[in-house]
Parts: structure tokens; C-alpha cells; sequence
């Protein structure tokens, strides 16, 4: 052990009061940080889970994201002559080369796509009719990028697989119509097909809207229904890292020409508000550190203060000033070390209680854990942070203490 | 023999609107072993004089010259590396560190210079305490122990890095007669029996009168007619 380090020691164990005192305000204020930042992250990455869960991470549709050039508009660019009254062909919707698009995509890494094809229709039962939409899909590729099975309370997305005449519904939906599993039910398409179809699953996401208005059918039935064999509108892709939506989905959007969104696209303006949110919350238990950082400056002020007699006796034996400086700022790194240390220890527990909280959010019919983060990176910035204040706050003394001129002091003494 | 230290024609002043004269124009050559006291009036400038000579403070004049090297160009790590390798210190209150045993003081600027191994450094100040006589009092702290012991233990702590020169300032100013007479016998014996040089500030007739010689100082000049 290094000299400065053994007086800064034995500087602090004698000082016991003020030590524990000082070490109090980093262990609180680390704890603190700990706590408030990883409530604050908890709730952000449920907020994204959800997000990123319910919703796909990049959907392909069959829409462009501008409008198809008339051939007239691209033969004469600066165009004297304007087409009036032209009226699209009347075409079958859907992604075109939908099988060599979704095989393009699924050569890229780290994806999985499910197509799908989604369209309107009216269900009917005993009397009553409800417009909902329907989404025809392939069961075991669904699985893969939706939470739908998940959500499933009775029956299987399977079911879709095994039986083509299987539906699923919302629990909303199968409450308004007082529909249970097995029961049969009338599904009219805009086309004028009328079939009836067997509740095979129903799901419960929590969003009510969504629970009323969502059903899944089979893919070849959807086609059939809507009268768009072997077509499909929509394809929808999640990814193993959610965070690279943004440039996949430029590079399918690239290559298929169709629009391709990520989730990332569709909720920027959340996404911003997050981010302005997490910098006030840094902001916030930043301050705390900060004043617990003033408590480590007074310990070790009153220290250079009581001591200037050996400091002059330190110096004057040959001691340099950077000596006496390193004594005084190991003393503001050792407060910082134990106090984060034992602050990560309370703040893990804090987090752990936290965890423990149960709420019912009003309007939520189930009780919800705190979301709590649990990641590394918190415990390096409280750490870190309460490390630089209390260093900071060391500087000032230990340079005070640096300067002390021992002739002055043997002068004053003699 | 040879100087150890040379002062040639050492001034200093302190700067500020009214400035104050502490030494002028002082020369003074140390031998190597000589036992040198330094007498004077209160406020004469004789403590002045003795930083100075130890390179605690600069001068603003003249020049210093400590085992041949000029140390007039020397910034305060370089000096502060001196007074380390070269320099000891008593002063006239013992300034140990309150924490430390008596024995942890004595290392310190051994552990400072860092040259001997830390078992090598704890046996010399074993042996230094013991010559000093502080055998039993190595692990008691400062306020356990007596004045005179506590001024023998800051000699030991002086003598640590076996210093050319030690520097004393009044070093039985603080001590009974008792305690005062052994103080000011170590110091002789170190001159006589182990080679040291001496300089020391001193009130104290019978400690300046064992000297090999007096130096007087009378408002910061040395004053050749000064006589005991």
C-alpha cells in the first residue's frame, strides 16, 4: 500500500462521524439513482415491450409509398399535356411475387416474416352483426413473429391449422356476442361468401379494442373468403433485435418497392418523449449525487483543515505537493468506492422491493408487478457519477492542501 | 574538511506593501560534522535563517549550496526531494503524526523515499528508536507517551533516511531541564559519535555552549561581535 493511501486511511477511520456521515449521502444518493432508474427504464422497455410486442417490428404492405407513375407523366416529364378522368385498372390487390418477396426476406438474417392477408367482414350471430377484421394466417409462421398465442386464453392458433373452418376472436367480442369456445358463427365477406366458421381459440390482450375487433382465420380461408386466391397484403416481420428495424426495413422496402414500416417509424414521437423523459430523470438523481458529493467536500475540508500542521511536517520532511494532493483525493476516492459499493448494494435491494410492489393501474382488471430494469449499464452510471462528484469534491481541498507553504505554518507555530 | 553547506551572501524578504527583511547577506560555510548553533535575539531571524539552510524556504538573494550542488535553480519537487534524501528536521514541537505510532512515524519518510525494502526500512527504525531509547514505545501513539520521549522519536524520525545534515529549531524549547539535557546529549553524540552535521536554533546556553561554534544573528545579519 502506497504511503498517501495509508494517511488517507487512517485520516478517515479516525474521523469516524464524519466519514459515516459522508458516506451516508453516496450510499443514499447511489441507492436512490439505482432505484428511480431503473423504475423509469423498467417502465420505458414495457412501454417499448408492449410496443415492440403487439405490434410487428416491420410490416410490408401492399401500398407504395408513392404513387405509381402514369406512363404518359414519365414519356413527357415537363408535361404539356395533363390525363384527365384516368381510372386504375381494376386489379386484385396484394403483394405481387409475394412467395419470391417473402423468400428474399427470409434470407436476410435474424428475422422471421409471417404473410398474411387481412380484410373486412361481418360476422353475424343470433340476430346481431359486427364489422370486424379478419386476418387469414399461416398458423406455425404466425407463431414466430406474433404474441397472439400467448394471448390465448382457450384453444390454439394450431386449431387454425387443423381445422379450415376455425376462428379465433377476442374475449371482448365473444362477450358481446356470448360466444364460447366450439360455438358457430356466420362470417359474410364484401364479396357476398357467407360461412360459417367454429370459435377454435379466443385471446385476451387487454386492449379492449383490439379484443372486440381482431379475429384470425386460416390463410387459405381468408383467400377464399375475400376472393383473393393465393394473394396476400400484408407481410409481417419481427427481428431479433427490434433495434434494427429502421435499416431493415429500408433495405426490404429497397429491394420489394413496397412500404415497409418499422415500429420504430410508426411511434418516433413516443420514442423522442422517452428519450427527453430519461435525460430530466438523469438530470434529477444526478442533483442527489451532487449534494451528497458537498457532504464528502466538508469531511475532507475539516480534515485538510485540522491537519495543516502535518502537512506543513509532511512537506517540510520532503513530502511533494502532488503527495499531499494524492492523500486527500484517495480520501474522496475511497468515499466514493465504499459508498458505491454499498450504494449498489442498497439500491439492488431497493429494486428488489420495488419489484415486489404490486398495483392495479385504473380501468386494468389484473395486477401488475412494478416494471424494474435490471440492467448493468445503471449501476456503472451510478457508480461512475457518484465516483466523479466525489472526486470533484476532493479536488478543492487536496489542491488547498497541496499548496500549504510549511514555513508558514512553522513560522505561525514558533 | 570540506563545506556541506555553503550559504553565499543569502537574503530573503518577504514582498508585500511594507517589505520585511528576515536574513540579509549571509555567509556561512558547515563542515562536514560540525556541531553549529545558531543564537539570537526573538525575531532576529534565526529561524528565518535555519529554513533557508534547510531549503524549506527560498532565498531572494544569494545562493545556497548543499553537499557541492547549487541549489538556487531547484524548483519544490526538487527541493522537497532534498530535504527527503538529504535533511532532517526537529522542531521545536514534535509534530508526529497523531494517528501513527511512534514507530509508523518513523517510517514514513522512509516509506516516502521508497529505497529500502519496507522489512528493511522497519528494522532501521527498530534501531533507531532503541538507540533513542524508545524500545517499548514503538506501537504506543504520541499523546501516549512523555515530551521528551516524543521529541526523541521526532529525532529518530529525522535521522530516518540517515540525513547529511540535521536541521533543529529549538529543539528543548518545549522540554523540562530533565528532558531538555537528554534531547540536547543525543544531538551532541550524533556530531560526535556518528559523523552528522548539526545546525541548531537555540535559547538554550548550555546546549550552544557544547557547540563547535555560535553564529549570531541580530536583525537578520550575522553579527561578527556577538559573544554568549
Amino acid at each position: 500500500m502506497s504511503i498517501q493511501l495509508g494517511i488517507a486511511l487512517t485520516h478517515l477511520i479516525h474521523r469516524k462521524r464524519s466519514t459515516l456521515v459522508s458516506l451516508i449521502g453516496i450510499v443514499l444518493g447511489v441507492a436512490f439513482f439505482l432505484a428511480v432508474s431503473s423504475l423509469m427504464r423498467g417502465s420505458e422497455r414495457d412501454f417499448i415491450k408492449r410496443l415492440i410486442d403487439n405490434s410487428p417490428h416491420i410490416t410490408v404492405s401492399d401500398e407504395y409509398r408513392n404513387p405509381a407513375i402514369q406512363p404518359a407523366a414519365s414519356r413527357w416529364p415537363d408535361g404539356a399535356v395533363e390525363v384527365r378522368r384516368v381510372k386504375p385498372l381494376n386489379e386484385v390487390r396484394g403483394i405481387r411475387g409475394h412467395v419470391q418477396k417473402l423468400a428474399f426476406i427470409e434470407s436476410l438474417a435474424g428475422l422471421r416474416a409471417a404473410p398474411t392477408l387481412v380484410g373486412s367482414v361481418v360476422l353475424t350471430f343470433a340476430g346481431r352483426t359486427q364489422g370486424v377484421t379478419l386476418t387469414g394466417a399461416i398458423p406455425a409462421k404466425m407463431k414466430q413473429v406474433s404474441t397472439i398465442e400467448e394471448k390465448l386464453i382457450d384453444g390454439s392458433l394450431d386449431a387454425l391449422a387443423a381445422n379450415a373452418n376455425g376462428i379465433i376472436i377476442g374475449v371482448g367480442l365473444a362477450r358481446k356476442f356470448e360466444l364460447s369456445m366450439g360455438s358457430v358463427l356466420n362470417v359474410a365477406s364484401p364479396t357476398g361468401q357467407v360461412r360459417a366458421l367454429k370459435i377454435v381459440g379466443i385471446f385476451r390482450t387487454g386492449n379492449a379494442s383490439y379484443d372486440e375487433t381482431q379475429t384470425f382465420v386460416a390463410l387459405k380461408r381468408a383467400q377464399s373468403l375475400l376472393d383473393r386466391p393465393n394473394r396476400i397484403n400484408r407481410l409481417i416481420i419481427q427481428l431479433d433485435d427490434p433495434y434494427t428495424a429502421r435499416d431493415v426495413a429500408a433495405q426490404i422496402e429497397a429491394r420489394t418497392g413496397y412500404k415497409s414500416v418499422s415500429w420504430l417509424e410508426a411511434s418516433e414521437d413516443l420514442m423522442s418523449v422517452l428519450f427527453v423523459r430519461n435525460m430530466i430523470m438523469y438530470s434529477v438523481v444526478s442533483a442527489i449525487l451532487v449534494v451528497a458529493a458537498f457532504g464528502i467536500y466538508n469531511t475532507i475540508s475539516t480534515i485538510v483543515m485540522e491537519k495543516t500542521h502535518d502537512i506543513a511536517i509532511l512537506k517540510s520532511m520532503g513530502f511533494h505537493a502532488r503527495d499531499v494532493r494524492r492523500i486527500f483525493l484517495a480520501e474522496g476516492v475511497i468515499l466514493g468506492l465504499i459508498g458505491s459499493a454499498l450504494g449498489l448494494l442498497l439500491g439492488v435491494g431497493l429494486m428488489a422491493l420495488l419489484g415486489q410492489v404490486e398495483i392495479k393501474p385504473p380501468g386494468a382488471t389484473e395486477l401488475v408487478h412494478l416494471p424494474i430494469y435490471w440492467g448493468y449499464e445503471q449501476y456503472l452510471i451510478a457508480a461512475g457519477f457518484a465516483l466523479i462528484s466525489a472526486m470533484g469534491a476532493a479536488y478543492l481541498p487536496a489542491r488547498k492542501a497541496g499548496q500549504v507553504q510549511p514555513v508558514a505554518i512553522l513560522r505561525g507555530m514558533g | 574538511m570540506s563545506a556541506i553547506l555553503l550559504a553565499e551572501q543569502v537574503g530573503r524578504v518577504l514582498p508585500g506593501e511594507v517589505p520585511v527583511t528576515l536574513v540579509q547577506d549571509v555567509t556561512l560555510a558547515v563542515e562536514h560534522g560540525e556541531f553549529v548553533a545558531i543564537m539570537g535575539p526573538s525575531g532576529s531571524g534565526k529561524s528565518s535563517l535555519l529554513y533557508l539552510l534547510g531549503l524549506l524556504d527560498t532565498p531572494t538573494s544569494g545562493r545556497i549550496l548543499l553537499d557541492g550542488q547549487d541549489t538556487s535553480g531547484f524548483g519544490e519537487d526538487e527541493l522537497a526531494t532534498t530535504r527527503l534524501e538529504k535533511l532532517g528536521f526537529v522542531f521545536q514541537f514534535h509534530f508526529l503524526l497523531a494517528e501513527f505510532s511512534v514507530l509508523d512515524n518513523v517510517l514514513l519518510p522512509m516509506r516516502r523515499l521508497a529505497v529500502l525494502a519496507e522489512n528493511v526500512a522497519r528494522q532501521r527504525a527498530e534501531h533507531l528508536l532503541d538507540q533513542l531509547g524508545l524500545r517499548e514505545h514503538w506501537h504506543k501513539r504520541p499523546h501516549q507517551i512523555s515530551g521528551g520521549q516524543r521529541q526523541r522519536a521526532a529525532i529518530a524520525r529525522a535521522l530516518a533516511n540517515d540525513p547529511l545534515i540535521i536541521l533543529a529549531d529549538e529543539p528543548t524549547g518545549n522540554l523540562d531541564t530533565r528532558a531538555g539535557a537528554n534531547v540536547r546529549q543525543i544531538l551532541h553524540d550524533l556530531t560526535r559519535e556518528f559523523g552528522k552535521t548539526v545546525i541548531t536554533v537555540t535559547h538554550d546556553l548550555t546546549f550552544a555552549k557544547a557547540a563547535d561554534r555560535q553564529i549570531g544573528i541580530v536583525d537578520g545579519l550575522i553579527d561578527p561581535k556577538w559573544r554568549m
